[in-house]
């Protein structure tokens, strides 16, 4: 069985969000960067089934070398093989066409993205791998289960959770109940010590367009002082809530 | 040309969030000078289109689209874009819809902006504005491909009353079988789900355990509100994983967000920036949560909360 996980390096979700030269770029001014959850959760369930279904798991993404240390992280925590497509990456549209024709050759029969990125929330990667490979696409997947070519994967809907199952290739949306927090790997001196003996390959970018570019960025506008009511009032809470917001 | 709107239904009735999509597709219709066409799959009752301004209802009855299989659906919007030259897609930020955009903008090699809130600020170059960083912050992105596919974020344009008189056009599609079949729905029944919520209540660890969650459900019962909670409150399992809300929870984007017991970790902050009103009842004033809140009770929530359920039970008496 061979899985590929796409990764993408965000900022720490404990990170305060600035942007620098005019709005138009993020301040990595004393941000960390890490493996973006929701992809965290679908490399520790491919690193799972390595032992379970004796898999070979390829972790890759799309960005410059600044992304490799996170790679690295990847490798520590189980992944066998890194690969980082060497561009800066311009938009969700344009990463999924690299990651396509990468995919194209090797004949992966899982392709795991997480659900969106925390940083541009674009939540296309994986629809768009699917949609150009034709391949199967479930994402919000909670659980997965394969056996020989066929999965079975459960999925949260508004309201509750489906259960699908279709056969391999298949392009999985990862997020938080695939595995568990808890399950979370958190590497250990010998996954370190082996991941800098395992493979990080560089490949060239073919550069495909972007279809969408970001002029800029702006934060919210900084908020009112909170309006405290005492706890014995709880009456003029109400009072607030029906006529001064007008929510109730 | 037309503006194409994906109106999603269930149970014969169009979802809320189908409706703020047509509403936004409308505006933008107005804004281009281009009618607008709604989509509707296996639904047979189109009044609430027609409240909502539909210029024209496509009508597509069809057995195979009788579950969400999103290859299907996308195949679908694929043959009607080609028919009538959409350029312009319009969705909803459902689960469903938000899942049939990615994959649509492979099918289509079209650029898909998720999260927007607000109609683009200029039409050429086509500027959208969608929230990014977990609503943390916003991005001005210009989209650049021929086909745009756009999902709407809840709660953000709103639902706007316009009375037409709408074509219906019934078409027939072709569905090759697919492979992928959905083998079962688990639904809570009756219960409002975060995604729909106009009010959300939710619950953290200062609720000290699940058995006093019933404090949450009555106050959500007696506001017609979804309950939600913390990141702690569903990694320690006391309420499912589907109510957990923030960075790699849910976002929430309701009118009324009423935190109780929450701390307000950055990440949840994040979650819930996208609601318009907050409110958060705790027994710390140092609380993060009161930073960000709009209204505030500093108060033992085993106090307050009962007070509120009493005094909202007697306001809903008196209505």
């Amino acid at each position: 069985m061979n899985i590929l996980v796409c990764i993408s390096n965000v900022p720490d979700t404990t990170s305060k969000i600035n942007f620098v030269e005019n709005g138009t770029k993020f301040d990595k001014n004393g941000v960390q960067f890490v493996i973006n959850p929701n992809d965290e959760f679908g490399l520790t369930k491919a690193v799972w089934m390595k032992e379970s279904h004796n898999a070979a798991v390829t972790v890759l993404t799309v960005g410059d070398q600044s992304v490799e240390p996170t790679l690295r992280k990847c490798l520590a925590i189980g992944a066998d093989k890194a690969i980082r497509i060497d561009c800066s990456s311009k938009d969700g549209f344009s990463v999924a066409k690299e990651i396509s024709h990468f995919s194209q050759k090797e004949n992966f029969d899982l392709i795991i993205c997480g659900r969106e990125s925390i940083d541009y929330n674009g939540g296309m990667v994986g629809g768009v791998i699917a949609g150009i490979l034709d391949y199967n696409f479930i994402t919000n997947c909670v659980d997965l289960d394969i056996k020989g070519t066929n999965a079975l994967v459960s999925r949260e809907i508004d309201g509750g959770i489906e259960t699908l199952e279709c056969n391999l290739p298949l392009v999985l949306g990862a997020q938080k109940g695939l595995v568990e927090e808890s399950d979370l790997i958190i590497p250990n001196m010998r996954g370190i010590m082996m991941a800098r003996q395992k493979p990080l390959e560089t490949i060239e970018a073919q550069n495909f367009n972007a279809e969408s570019i970001n002029q800029g960025y702006h934060k919210p506008d900084a908020k009112k002082e909170v309006k405290l009511v005492k706890a014995d009032e709880v009456d003029k809470l109400i009072d607030l809530l029906e006529n001064e917001a007008k929510v109730i | 040309m037309s503006i194409l709107i994906y109106t999603e239904s269930e149970n014969n009735e169009f979802k809320k969030s189908a409706l703020e999509a047509l509403s936004y597709g409308k505006a933008l219709g107005e804004k281009m000078g281009e009618n607008v066409t709604c989509l509707s799959i296996n639904s047979n009752n189109f009044n609430s289109l027609k409240q909502h301004g539909a210029d024209r209802i496509i009508d597509i009855q069809n057995q195979s689209l009788e579950k969400f299989i999103v290859k299907n659906y996308a195949e679908v919007i694929h043959q009607i874009v080609i028919s009538e030259s959409i350029k312009t897609i319009i969705l909803s930020s459902s689960a469903n819809s938000k899942y049939l955009g990615a994959y649509l903008s492979g099918k289509l090699e079209s650029a898909y902006m998720s999260n927007v809130i607000e109609l683009p600020s200029e039409i050429n170059p086509f500027l959208v504005k969608r929230t990014c960083y977990t609503n943390k912050a916003f991005s001005t992105t210009e989209i650049k491909s021929e086909i745009k596919i756009i999902s709407v974020s809840s709660n953000s344009f709103g639902i706007i009353e316009n009375v037409t008189d709408p074509d219906i056009k019934k078409i027939d599609v072709e569905i090759k079988s697919s492979d992928l079949k959905i083998k079962k729905i688990d639904k809570q029944t009756g219960a409002v789900t975060i995604a729909d919520a106009d009010i959300v209540v939710s619950g953290g660890r200062g609720l000290k355990g699940p058995e006093n969650w019933h404090l949450i459900e009555k106050l959500a019962n007696l506001l017609g509100a979804a309950t939600a909670c913390s990141k702690p409150v569903s990694d320690l399992g006391w309420r499912p994983h589907s109510e957990h809300v923030g960075q790699t929870g849910k976002p929430v984007a309701s009118n009324l967000y009423i935190a109780i017991g929450i701390s307000g970790a950055i990440q949840h902050l994040a979650g819930i920036n996208s609601s318009k009103v907050k409110v958060v009842i705790n027994n710390d004033p140092e609380a993060p949560f009161f930073k960000a809140a709009d209204y505030g009770i500093v108060g033992d929530a085993f106090e307050v909360v009962p007070e509120l359920i009493q005094k909202l039970e007697a306001r809903n008496n008196n209505n």
